[in-house]
């Protein structure tokens, strides 16, 4: 295919246009359950392949086939993977929202689209592709039954003649797709082929973008937050996963499944090292999860909002009877089912302080990929170091979105499982008291069932108990337990990953933000700097208790933005409970809540427009 | 040889030499008369003669006064006091935690049949191994006296208050779902609770026993289908029913047609003589109509119902080495380098 680029510079060269290489968002709207899946991805990976970064993030509906869906893939050679709220090209398959589509373009952008939707009569200041679909799709697909799903093939031939995007990658991305289906890898390609054909015959090239090669993805890997997560958990040394399907977090162990199937069964007895139990509902999954870290297994669930508040009552007795277990909550949009195919980050509050009663939990925060992996690690580590309840809250956009990254670090440390007495401990000991803070960090010392020595077993309750996990209802019994409680929350506080800091160069602006916030932040901080000369800090926090220079970095800025995907300001709301007055005056909110990704743009235009009203 | 110290008179232990002094557990906060302290010590008294080793057994509850009780058997032994009808899904952790631990877990009627009524049937269905005992008095003693769903239609509160509803039988419900070891009996009963009991150790599978246990203080008076004497003058027993241990070499004679014999797992005989109606309390159909067929006349039939002695426990199932997952090293539960690179490389 070395001809493309032969071709595309002499139409450019007769439209003496300046031409925008390399920076582009391209929106997909198709019919859900229609196979385009697939074609977006293989298009993802073909412009992956050709060195340039890419994200790809799936707008989709709660539905299995029929209502619309909008795949957005955005190349950008500054590397900015964040969404991109203003699209240059649109492919209109879906005639349900072809018009809407259309009209919400900015002037200039192009459009693919089905021939016989006449897109073209709606606007004349975009520039019109029209493609025949279903006839191209005829001869390349004599199975009727499949041409729905083939269809979609189509477009990105025509995108890569239209895009310059090298047809080898597009080869290797529709095999790399279809995996062993070589049967299926063909039809496909044909179909791709069949787009490009008719592009390259029938299509003058009249937009100004352009995909070309570069360097920058050499080593990297395309993979999504809950498959991460799931790798994290399976190097972590996971036993037992116990789990309820729900959105958006289900692929997170199905995932697992499939990896511990391939990596986890003893190669010599062809035994499973892992328990995974589909639980009846959320409160069993994390019921499960009590009784195993009770018992000593690391264990884990994966779920949403929903499950969430359906495990508060566990979560609590967890706190309490001092019970280690990871929780994962791929946050979606709430209230209530809310909507639960679009991202948020909505559960902040409500999971730091699951549960009735004064109980507080540590909460992690990945913003990509390779933290879903790395902090999994962390977060069964913590769970057993600390004996309580670990958060990981990811959310829609990242655990569902096919995410660029770096190849995921071998874990360095070794596995961390906090104060367990053993039979020989006992012994030597002549026993332990389950609830004594014996070590001033509030962090006492536990046995596991099954462990051989009288002396081992005690009560677990989640009733009021003294040192000994005795039933007790003494006034100051209750007080000391509590205050150790407290005392084990602070030990955490600058145990739990700490802020990632930067450009903290000490300026009046500074911004704090977490999870997927991070990508859009990262293109605000080069706007704001870019366009309106301002110098921000940014502070990216990774966990909570907050770590003691999160305090730090908002004393050293005169005004500091809390960029967060929810309605109100639910992070700023924990700080709030944690600083000092004159912290907590610096603190300004920048919210996104309409259930897409943030964008850099919506978060750039609400710091300048409060930046104006000082 | 001027002096001989006179030995001191044997204890009595029991086949792994512990007295039955270790399987006790703290003094009782129930009221007195309670049924549930007569469990608890039937509980004691089939550990210590069966000779379970106390580091093994998983003591599980919910909430409410049956869920107190695991505080008063097997002092030494792990216990975890769960929350409101959830018992189920702790002890199926613990289990899956480590497979080797025996979970003897108490729930109540109110614990079971209402709030927990949806991890019960699960746990059933999943034929976890693990006793399940269910205190059943017909209502809520730690809350004063509301009834529960297992107090019979008709049924009178002290307060004057008559259940309009039918009572949920978690027996026919255990048996329908799949749990393979399923009886009924009665705290006042010591012979039959003691070798039922006895039958749950030596089982393979879920063993569920509903066992009628009299609230002295708010369902024991006239007009309680739950109280003493109601359940005294109402109480069928499908079979005599008797327990010897695999490790006990002893052959009981008994006519031929008379007496079933079930073996169980660790080679246990439950031996259950027939009385009047032949019953076969290996038919599941059987089972069902005889729960039936007991509430139409308003009986309370006892004894073992049901119980399937070769279907796979969901342990068994799930493929797990033979190892304790809690306690496997980190070389066994972290895949080598090796493996990384080669997920890394497919993702390229």
């Amino acid at each position: 295919m070395a001809t493309t680029h032969v071709a595309v510079s002499e139409i450019e060269a007769e439209q003496g246009q300046q031409r925008i290489v390399n920076d582009l968002s391209i929106q997909v709207a198709t019919v859900n359950g229609s196979g385009s899946q697939s074609s977006n991805l293989v298009l993802l990976r073909a412009i992956f392949q050709m060195g340039i970064p890419v994200s790809g993030k799936n707008l989709f509906p709660s539905n299995i086939a029929g209502l619309p869906t909008w795949f957005t893939i955005r190349a950008s050679k500054h590397g900015y993977i964040a969404r991109r709220k203003e699209i240059d090209f649109l492919v209109a398959m879906n005639p349900e929202t072809a018009e809407e589509d259309v009209r919400s373009l900015e002037p200039g952008a192009a459009v693919v689209y089905a021939e016989q939707l006449n897109l073209n009569q709606i606007r004349n200041d975009l520039t019109f592709y029209p493609v025949p679909f279903d006839k191209l799709v005829a001869p390349v697909c004599p199975d009727a039954k499949l041409r729905k799903l083939v269809r979609n093939m189509i477009y990105v031939g025509v995108l890569a003649r239209l895009l310059g995007v090298d047809m080898a990658e597009v080869e290797k991305a529709v095999r790399k797709q279809f995996k062993k289906k070589v049967k299926a890898a063909e039809l496909n390609f044909n179909a791709v082929l069949a787009g490009y054909d008719y592009a390259e015959k029938n299509l003058e090239k009249a937009d100004r973008c352009w995909l070309e090669p570069m360097d920058l993805t050499a080593g990297k890997i395309l993979i999504d937050g809950n498959s991460a997560a799931a790798l994290g958990c399976m190097f972590a040394g996971v036993t037992v996963v116990t789990w309820y399907p729900i959105t958006p977090s289900s692929s997170l162990c199905e995932t697992l499944i499939s990896y511990m199937k391939r990596y986890r069964i003893d190669p010599e007895t062809k035994k499973a090292t892992f328990a995974i139990v589909q639980a009846e509902d959320e409160l069993a999954a994390i019921g499960m999860v009590i009784g195993a870290g009770w018992a000593g297994a690391r264990a884990m669930t994966s779920t949403a909002g929903p499950g969430i508040s359906l495990m508060s009552e566990f979560v609590g007795l967890g706190y309490y009877a001092e019970v280690p277990g990871v929780i994962f909550d791929i946050q979606r949009v709430g209230p209530s089912t809310g909507l639960p195919t679009r991202t948020a980050q909505g559960d902040i509050i409500s999971t730091a302080l699951l549960s009735h009663g004064d109980t507080k939990h540590i909460l992690l925060f990945p913003c990509s990929v390779e933290e879903c992996y790395s902090l999994a690690i962390e977060a069964f580590d913590l769970a057993e170091e600390f004996q309580t309840p670990v958060f990981v809250m990811s959310d829609l956009d990242l655990g569902m979105n096919t995410w660029m990254s770096d190849a995921f670090p071998y874990p360095e440390k070794p596995i961390a499982r906090g104060k367990v007495l053993t039979a020989e401990d006992l012994e030597r000991l002549g026993g332990f008291q389950r609830y004594r803070d014996v070590d001033g960090d509030g962090i006492p010392y536990r046995t596991l069932p099954g462990t051989r020595h009288p002396a081992a077993g005690y009560f677990a309750r989640g009733s009021g108990h003294d040192e000994r996990a005795i039933y007790s209802e003494r006034p100051e019994v209750y007080v000391n337990n509590m205050d150790r409680l407290r005392r084990k929350f602070e030990t955490a506080r600058n145990r739990v990953p700490g802020p990632v800091l930067e450009r903290d160069h000490g300026t009046a602006v500074g911004i704090i933000a977490y999870g997927t916030s991070h990508w859009a932040i990262v293109e605000t901080l080069d706007q704001l700097k870019r366009e309106h000369g301002i110098e921000a800090g940014y502070c990216r926090i990774r966990g909570y208790p907050f770590n003691d220079q999160v305090a730090d970095f908002i004393g050293r800025h005169e005004r500091v933005y809390v960029v967060e995907q929810n309605r109100d300001a639910q992070l700023a709301g924990l700080l709030r409970l944690d600083l000092s007055d004159d912290l907590v005056k610096k603190l300004r909110r920048v919210l996104h809540y309409d259930g897409l990704p943030i964008d850099a743009r919506s978060v750039t235009d609400s710091i300048l427009a409060q930046e104006a009203e000082r | 040889m001027a002096t001989t110290t006179l030995p001191s008179p044997p204890q009595k232990v029991n086949r792994i030499g512990l007295e039955v002094a270790a399987y006790k557990g703290n003094k009782t906060t129930l009221c007195a008369g309670c049924g549930h302290n007569a469990i608890t010590e039937r509980i004691i008294e089939a550990c210590y003669e069966m000779g379970v080793e106390p580091y093994r057994v998983a003591k599980l509850s919910g909430i409410g006064c049956s869920s107190k009780s695991p505080a008063y058997f097997l002092r030494s032994s792990h216990g975890f006091n769960a929350v409101h009808g959830r018992m189920p899904s702790v002890a199926t952790g613990a289990l899956l935690a480590n497979r080797h631990l025996l979970p003897i877990g108490v729930s109540g009627d109110g614990d079971t049949a209402s709030i927990g009524i949806g991890q019960f049937v699960h746990l059933m269905r999943r034929n976890m191994p693990i006793i399940y005992i269910i205190e059943d008095n017909g209502c809520y003693g730690l809350t004063k006296g509301q009834f529960s769903a297992t107090a019979d239609l008709g049924s009178v509160l002290k307060t004057g208050v008559v259940n309009d509803l039918p009572p949920i039988d978690t027996c026919a419900l255990a048996i329908e779902l799949g749990a393979t070891y399923v009886a009924r009996s009665f705290s006042g009963d010591k012979r039959q609770l003691l070798a039922l009991l006895e039958g749950a150790i030596a089982h393979n599978g879920t063993a569920m026993l509903d066992v009628i246990s009299p609230c002295v203080t708010f369902n024991d008076h006239e007009g309680s289908t739950k109280s003493y004497s109601y359940v005294r003058d109402h109480d069928e027993p499908l079979e005599e029913v008797s327990f010897v241990p695999f490790f006990e070499d002893i052959s009981v004679e008994y006519d031929p047609g008379t007496t079933t014999d079930i073996t169980l797992h660790d080679g246990s005989h439950l031996l259950l003589k027939k009385l009047d109606s032949g019953y076969d309390p290996t038919n599941k159909g059987e089972a069902l109509r005889a729960l039936t067929e007991s509430h139409d006349k308003g009986e309370v039939v006892t004894g073992l119902f049901y119980v399937e002695t070769k279907r796979q426990n969901f342990i068994e199932l799930l493929n797990l080495v033979e190892e304790p997952l809690a306690t496997l090293p980190e070389s066994r539960v972290r895949p080598p380098q090796s493996a990384l690179d080669e997920v890394m490389a497919g993702l390229r």
